[in-house]
């Protein structure tokens, strides 16, 4: 991967106070950005990373050139771009380091090799720790193929080396031969560009033993486990799934069926059971030829499996296999797992449950350090008209006693400027309208009138049914004043009710309107067609099930994304598609407008959330960098952020501005299918088809809560808009209510935890639990709270 | 680490003659097994591949059931031409096939001839996708409307009956009085802990079941006190409707101990005080909480079954046992008891073999009343052809003679007679079915005399009379057939044109008719103002000609002429071959005056049934108007019309079912005035 993040200042984001403001898309992006279509090696990638690739495609043999990544781990489709003239050279160095290494193991020269490899190491972990931004400049595209192969994914700006050169090769001897071409997702169906990055990730297990011999080692490893003192053995416990999965694919890869087939037989049975979705698909695949493009598989081999290990026990471990000479295993414990090895105290059996479980392994205490501006954005922009507006509320209602005091306690709030919250203009937001402002008003008076929550006082909950949709929703969306509802279905429609006695109605046509007198003072309501006013209105246009819909804040568009690849835009206004975002190759599973409008994300199959501006057809931001499909998406209520949920068991956040991913929460057992912040934008929950819901703090960047008592997957979760509830709706036909003062209440955020990452999570989940409401046969598929905090749920009913 | 969750993966590969089936389908001849072993793995791992991928289709779908467009959508990802033609059906009926040495499953698929779907008219269009609002929770607590689940579960209700200690209550009882249920659980855990001298306890949690709050909120007093008033109080037009709401309210689960007390207690008052009437609508009580869907009643049972039984053995049940029907009260207890061991009867608790043990004991008994063992053997009998067959038959001849003793014999008590009757024809009645099944068709009198003794001349004509039935309803399986439990009566019907103010006594019936009708109004002596004649009920069914299935029941009240002593003497029934009479008569001859009303130049027909048992010698006073006191305006305390509908349309719904719809609409008038059919 040619193309390096650079430190912010070289983003290319122009903050323009004036004129449309706009979120440019990175230089590098256009003109050969998508351009790189063109090229015939990126041809059908063109989907993920191809702003990465369009800057490979001009850059000649990792001559570093200051582009923007989108995220240095964007894995697709690029990496067999730039390698083409970059890998030359460096597969050369690789070889031989590896040769190097192959003669020093055969010469039982372990020291040496040990020193090696040791030096190799620490050179790249100085690496990733100099990820400060503005430190390093130019871009060895051999570091940044090492770096590639850590799950650690969006970690730019890293990788501080010449161009092919000395330093890199010791980087790429690190990184053994499975470094480069990380290529784990779509690679499209094109064979035979698919080939050399499979072969090249599989050379690796080139190097085996005696095939009959891995279960001896495997057994031998695990009485040893079994045998060590308490204290440790649940952290070596952690070593037991991922030796299995690559002792497995060895033996498949180099051939040896049967031994691969009694080996699975024997072994997977002690595997923990949050792992048994992978471990099917492992079960089924026994032949070399699988391997090839079986993305489950891949994962396993692009990035290494992060394990959380005190130093005692790694050094236990260590002991052991030396002693045993047991080549096999430390082999693979050296190339294909990350050790995050930690001083201190050997964490106990729960701590390590609660946060593995992913794909990958858990984050690494690196992955979470760094700073996110989770407070929110004062709204200046509320405030000075807000005053004008008010008064002209004033005039116009004669209640000026009423406004006076809320007035004050909303222009004391936002002038408090919350430490947390990001610099005003980070992320330009588009300027409010008149009508925006109208609506942030109404919004203040429905809040005066809004029901304070508690454990004493639940909130009323209205279930609004979808009858005869024949198990075929599949996304419900409602606006921010509950006044639409918006479902997508199996059948490829998109339809909008209106729940208020108001209609849903359209401009007229273009000849009609041309009859209307543009003087008149009402010619807004002229326009209207009041003849094809009606209740339900339905937009076609897509050619696949509706995953994903989203209203506009100020209820002008509303978005819908589709299993057909594209993410499309309608007017509320004309009722037709505006624009239809093409880019996802993939089904797109879920999208979200912002909470500013004008931009928005959608995520899908093709592992990549893409962050757009609703003007550009192109998408602004690709974040790359989960393991499988990208579930579900979520704007931080300051704009600055989006959340994503995996089907590769992990939560991450990620920067608009560069890109970045700054969080990586793992601990869900189960693909991620719904997200929520906190209203104040501290938190995070989310739901699993695990059933759990998770909490998260986002600036510690910790699990502080576990919420147990769903028994099918989380479809949707609210918080209630002072955030004292959390609403959580369900396949098992519940909706349930949190109580999330508690669960933020006492959180452990002292130094200690906060600096190992080290969590105990209080069992209250029965305490939390403040109500649990049945539906008949109706999966809960969204939550909503109005702004006067009446909960409306939604789903379909499905006879038995 | 992980060995106590020990996961079942096996990778499952298809057979390999799946693949040469496939490749002979194709017209490849010969492939080789060794091809076909590559085939197989390869075809097994693509398709893993693809249910993996259609999978995640159906989890982004919000569904829990893959279809067949899930494996659409995957193959498409796979860039792979989804199959056409297969759409998503609940049911996909691979049919097996074998021969040669091979087996083999295929999707049938039948030829469909072209024009015969241009032919067939549309299918109706499906309905739209709507939307509709309901309050899932106020305030958090869930509201008991038709929208939302009923509050408890029956499963939940089981699990509490049967594990207390496991079951968390989850719902709204685990939430709403979170707190009181916690203090509950704190304060039990702190005498626990004062009290915790055993030292037995000590290892273990101290864990008790916190006690279960049994308070009903003032709406479900109100409630509770409206329903048992209507059920036991006199009108017919609430009691239904009470029933009804028993039947079918979802929210009855915390009443439910005070309903089953409440019935157990009645039943045993009113047993003392002979209160048929009230005997009866405990037991239609106890029907409605057995068909309430919602409700698990097996921690009930153990009221409910002695109540019942009570009902069906009893010793006498009314104040004039030869006048009243409790013969009915008794059928409709049996069916009860049935009823519940079929539903609650288990190996642990055998109801069933307690019951019949019971049964049996008091048949046996020489000593026994001729009431209580006609309970016996109908408890007995409705259990089913099995019980039947080994308990009553082989019993028949010695239950024969003890029955023609009493009725062949001196007359030493009307009692004893009218109950040997009743026992004979119940005998009858259950057995002829199961015999005729049992035994081949050629019915021989002698046979039967010889197997079955005196019972027998009559058993066999019973028997050919149950063959032919059977016959006839497979022959016309949706008529609406009468089934009359008494053994089938003459019909007397006489016509009385001349019209005025009482009713026209043209149905004279002796009292044994016995519809419980009129025993119960008798039993509630005090309500009507003529006590001592009892209104008889008949049971005019209005056909109008164009559809007969609009049948209505009316109710017409007439009066036995004297008490029972000189009408009911019982007359032999030995007349049991003698079809029902049906006349069919118009309306303006035969409806009587009182009965007015009748649809004006309709061309509806009276098919008037009575049911007495009186022969036909007996039938001369039936021909003349005697007198007869004016019909009874008092509604009837059961529905007597209800009770016979309910018998009319099935034989085996009880009774005293809320019956029919057009049972009760003709109902409340609740005088003998008859309506006319719509």
């Amino acid at each position: 991967m040619a193309a390096l993040a650079e430190e912010q200042t070289e983003v290319a984001v122009k903050l323009e106070p004036e004129g449309p403001p706009t979120l440019l898309p990175p230089q590098a992006g256009d003109g050969t950005g998508e351009g790189s279509g063109a090229t015939p090696n990126n041809g059908p990638n063109g989907g993920s990373g191809n702003v990465a690739a369009g800057a490979a495609a001009g850059g000649d043999g990792g001559t570093p050139k200051p582009v923007v990544a989108v995220s240095a781990a964007a894995p697709a489709g690029a990496a067999p771009v730039s390698g083409a003239a970059a890998e030359a050279g460096a597969s050369h160095d690789r070889q031989t380091l590896l040769a190097v290494l192959q003669f020093l193991r055969q010469s039982n020269l372990r020291e040496a090799e040990e020193a090696l490899r040791r030096e190799a190491r620490l050179l790249e972990e100085a690496v990733a720790g100099s990820g400060a931004p503005g430190e390093v400049d130019g871009a060895g595209a051999e570091a940044a193929s090492a770096l590639l192969s850590r799950v650690t994914a969006a970690t730019p700006g890293s990788a501080a080396l010449d161009a092919p050169g000395t330093g890199a090769s010791v980087t790429t001897a690190f990184s053994g031969s499975s470094s480069g071409p990380a290529a784990p997702g779509k690679v499209g169906n094109v064979a035979v560009e698919d080939q050399p990055d499979v072969s090249a990730v599989l050379s690796a297990y080139n190097q085996q033993g005696d095939p009959t011999m891995y279960e001896e080692y495997y057994s031998g490893l695990k009485h040893f486990i079994e045998c060590s003192l308490d204290c440790h053995r649940a952290e070596l416990s952690q070593l037991f799934y991922p030796l299995f999965v690559h002792m497995y694919l060895e033996l498949v890869y180099n051939q040896h069926e049967n031994e691969a087939k009694s080996f699975f037989e024997k072994f997977h049975g002690d595997q923990e059971c949050y792992y048994q979705d992978d471990l099917r698909v492992l079960s089924s695949l026994t032949k070399k030829e699988h391997m090839k493009g079986n993305e489950t598989m891949l994962d396993f081999r692009t990035s290494k499996f992060v394990l959380r290990i005190s130093r005692d026990s790694y050094q236990l471990l260590k002991r052991h296999l030396q002693e045993k000479h047991n080549n096999q295993i430390w082999n693979i414990v050296q190339e294909h797992l990350y050790i995050d090895i930690f001083d201190g105290m050997p964490r106990s059996k729960q701590q390590i449950d609660a946060m593995v479980g992913s794909l990958a392994g858990e984050a690494k205490r690196e992955a979470n350090k760094s700073k996110v501006f989770f407070g929110l954005l004062k709204e200046p922009e509320i405030e000075v008209p807000l005053d004008d507006e008010d008064e002209e509320g004033e005039n116009e209602e004669g209640k000026p006693k009423k406004k006076k005091p809320k007035k004050d306690s909303i222009g004391s709030k936002s002038k408090k400027q919350d430490p947390n919250a990001p610099p005003q203009n980070r992320i330009p937001l588009p300027e409010l309208k008149d009508s925006d402002k109208m609506d942030k008003i109404m919004n203040m008076k429905e809040t005066t009138k809004r029901v304070r929550l508690g454990p004493d006082c639940l909130p009323s909950i209205c279930f609004y049914t979808f009858l005869n949709a024949y198990q075929g929703l599949t996304a419900v969306d409602v606006t921010d004043d509950s006044s639409l509802i918006v479902g997508g279905f199996a059948d490829s429609t998109v339809r909008v009710w209106s729940v208020t006695p108001k209609k849903l109605r359209s401009v007229k046509q273009a000849s009609d309107l041309s009859l209307i007198d543009k003087e008149s003072d009402d010619v807004l309501e002229r326009i209207m067609d009041e003849k094809t006013a009606s209740e339900l209105k339905i937009l076609y246009g897509h050619s696949g099930p509706v995953y994903g819909a989203s209203f506009s804040p100020d209820r002008n568009y509303l978005l819908s994304s589709s299993e057909d690849g594209t993410v499309r835009l309608w007017s509320l206004q004309t009722f037709t598609c505006l624009v239809g975002y093409k880019g996802h190759n993939y089904p797109v599973w879920d999208t979200q407008f912002s909470p500013y409008g004008y931009y928005f994300v959608s995520g899908g199959h093709d592992r990549v959330a893409r962050f757009w501006a609703t003007d550009h057809h192109q998408p602004l931001r690709i974040f790359a960098g989960h393991l499988a499909d990208v579930n579900c998406t979520r704007f931080h209520p300051n704009s600055n952020y989006v959340a994503t949920g995996s089907a590769d068991r992990t939560v991450r956040l990620w920067d608009v501005l560069n890109g970045n991913c700054v969080r990586i929460f793992t601990g869900h057992k189960g693909p991620i299918h719904s997200l929520t912040f906190s209203p104040n934008g501290r938190f995070l929950a989310t739901g699993a088809t695990d059933g759990r819901v998770l909490l998260w703090d986002i600036g510690h960047g910790l699990m502080v809560g576990e919420l147990k008592g769903h028994t099918d997957t989380v479809c949707s979760l609210r918080f209630s808009r002072d955030g004292e509830i959390l609403a959580s709706g369900s396949m098992d036909n519940t909706v349930r209510l949190w109580d999330a003062i508690k669960a933020f209440e006492d959180l452990e955020t002292d130094d200690f935890t906060t600096a190992t990452g080290h969590i105990n999570l209080p069992e209250n989940s029965q305490e939390l639990l403040l109500g649990t409401y049945m539906t008949k046969s109706t999966p809960v598929v969204h939550l909503h709270f109005t702004r006067r905090n009446l909960v409306l749920a939604a789903g379909a009913y499905s006879p038995q | 680490m992980a060995e106590e969750k020990k996961l079942k993966l096996s990778n499952t590969v298809l057979p390999s003659e799946s693949m040469k089936v496939v490749a002979e389908s194709m017209g490849i001849a010969q492939i080789q097994e060794e091809t076909c072993q590559l085939l197989t793995d390869e075809v097994s791992y693509r398709i893993k591949e693809i249910a993996q991928d259609a999978l995640k289709f159906m989890h982004m779908g919000k569904r829990q059931k893959l279809t067949t467009s899930d494996i659409d959508y995957a193959l498409k990802l796979k860039n792979v031409e989804p199959l056409y033609g297969f759409h998503a059906q609940e049911f996909i009926p691979f049919r097996f096939a074998s021969g040669g040495g091979r087996e083999l499953y295929f999707y049938e698929e039948k030829e469909v001839d072209l024009s015969d779907i241009i032919n067939t008219p549309l299918p109706r269009v499906p309905l739209d996708v709507c939307l509709k609002a309901h309050w899932l929770s106020i305030e958090g607590c869930q509201p008991a409307i038709p929208e939302n689940p009923p509050p408890a579960p029956k499963e939940q209700q089981k699990a509490e009956a049967t594990e207390p200690l496991k079951s968390a209550k989850p719902g709204q009882e685990e939430d709403g009085p979170l707190k009181g249920k916690g203090q509950g659980a704190s304060t039990a855990d702190g005498k626990g802990k004062e009290k915790k001298a055993p030292p037995l306890l000590e290892g273990a949690p101290f864990r008790l079941k916190p006690r279960s709050i049994h308070e009903l909120s003032v709406e479900q007093q109100l409630y509770y006190k409206e329903i048992t008033e209507a059920c036991v109080g006199s009108c017919e037009a609430k009691r239904a409707e009470a029933l009804q709401s028993i039947a079918t309210d979802p929210g009855l689960y915390q009443m439910l101990p005070r309903f089953s007390t409440f019935i157990s207690e009645g039943v045993r008052v009113n047993v003392v005080q002979n209160n048929l009437a009230l005997l009866i609508y405990l037991m239609r009580m106890v029907k409605a909480l057995m068909d309430n869907p919602t409700l698990y009643l097996e921690k009930y049972v153990h009221e409910l079954i002695p109540a019942v039984m009570t009902c069906i053995v009893s010793r006498q049940l009314c104040l004039r046992p030869d006048v009243d029907n409790h013969w009915a009260l008794r059928d409709f207890a049996a069916r009860l008891v049935a009823q519940i061991c079929k539903h609650f009867s288990t190996t642990t608790n055998n109801i069933q073999s307690r019951i019949t043990k019971t049964f049996t004991k008091s048949w046996v008994d020489e000593k026994t009343p001729w009431t209580t063992r006609y309970g016996s053997i109908a408890g007995l009998a409705e259990l089913g052809h099995d019980v039947i067959k080994t308990l009553i038959l082989p019993r028949l001849q010695q239950e024969g003679e003890r029955i023609r003793s009493v009725l062949d014999g001196p007359v030493l008590s009307n009692i004893d007679r009218i109950g040997a009757d009743h026992v004979q024809s119940l005998l009858l009645k259950h057995c002829a079915p199961v015999l005729a099944k049992l035994r081949p068709p050629p019915d021989n009198q002698d046979a039967y005399r010889g197997e079955f003794g005196s019972l027998g001349p009559l058993l066999c004509s019973h028997v050919v009379k149950a063959r032919a039935q059977a016959a006839l309803q497979a022959q016309q399986v949706n008529r609406t057939t009468l089934t009359i439990t008494q053994p089938r009566p003459t019909l007397t019907l006489s016509q009385a044109p001349q019209p005025g103010p009482r009713t026209p006594g043209l149905l004279k019936v002796p009292g044994s008719i016995a519809l419980p009708v009129q025993t119960l109004v008798s039993a509630r002596a005090a309500a009507p103002p003529q006590p001592s004649p009892p209104p008889t009920k008949f049971i005019v069914m209005s056909s109008s000609s164009s559809a007969s299935s609009t049948q209505q029941v009316l109710s017409l009240s007439t009066s036995a002429p004297g008490s029972g002593s000189t009408t009911t003497s019982p007359v032999t029934t030995t007349v049991p071959s003698v079809q029902p009479i049906v006349k069919l008569v118009s309306t303006a001859t035969t409806a009587p005056p009182s009965t007015a009303p009748a649809g004006p130049g309709s061309v509806q027909k009276y098919i008037v049934v009575s049911l007495p048992p009186s022969g036909e010698g007996k039938g001369a006073p039936a021909s003349h108007p005697s007198p007869v006191p004016p019909p009874s305006s008092s509604p009837s305390p059961l529905g007597g019309s209800a009770l016979c509908g309910g018998k009319q349309e099935a034989g085996d719904s009880p009774p005293p079912a809320p019956g029919t719809p057009k049972a009760n609409g003709s109902q409340p008038t609740g005088s003998g005035s008859p309506q006319s059919a719509p």
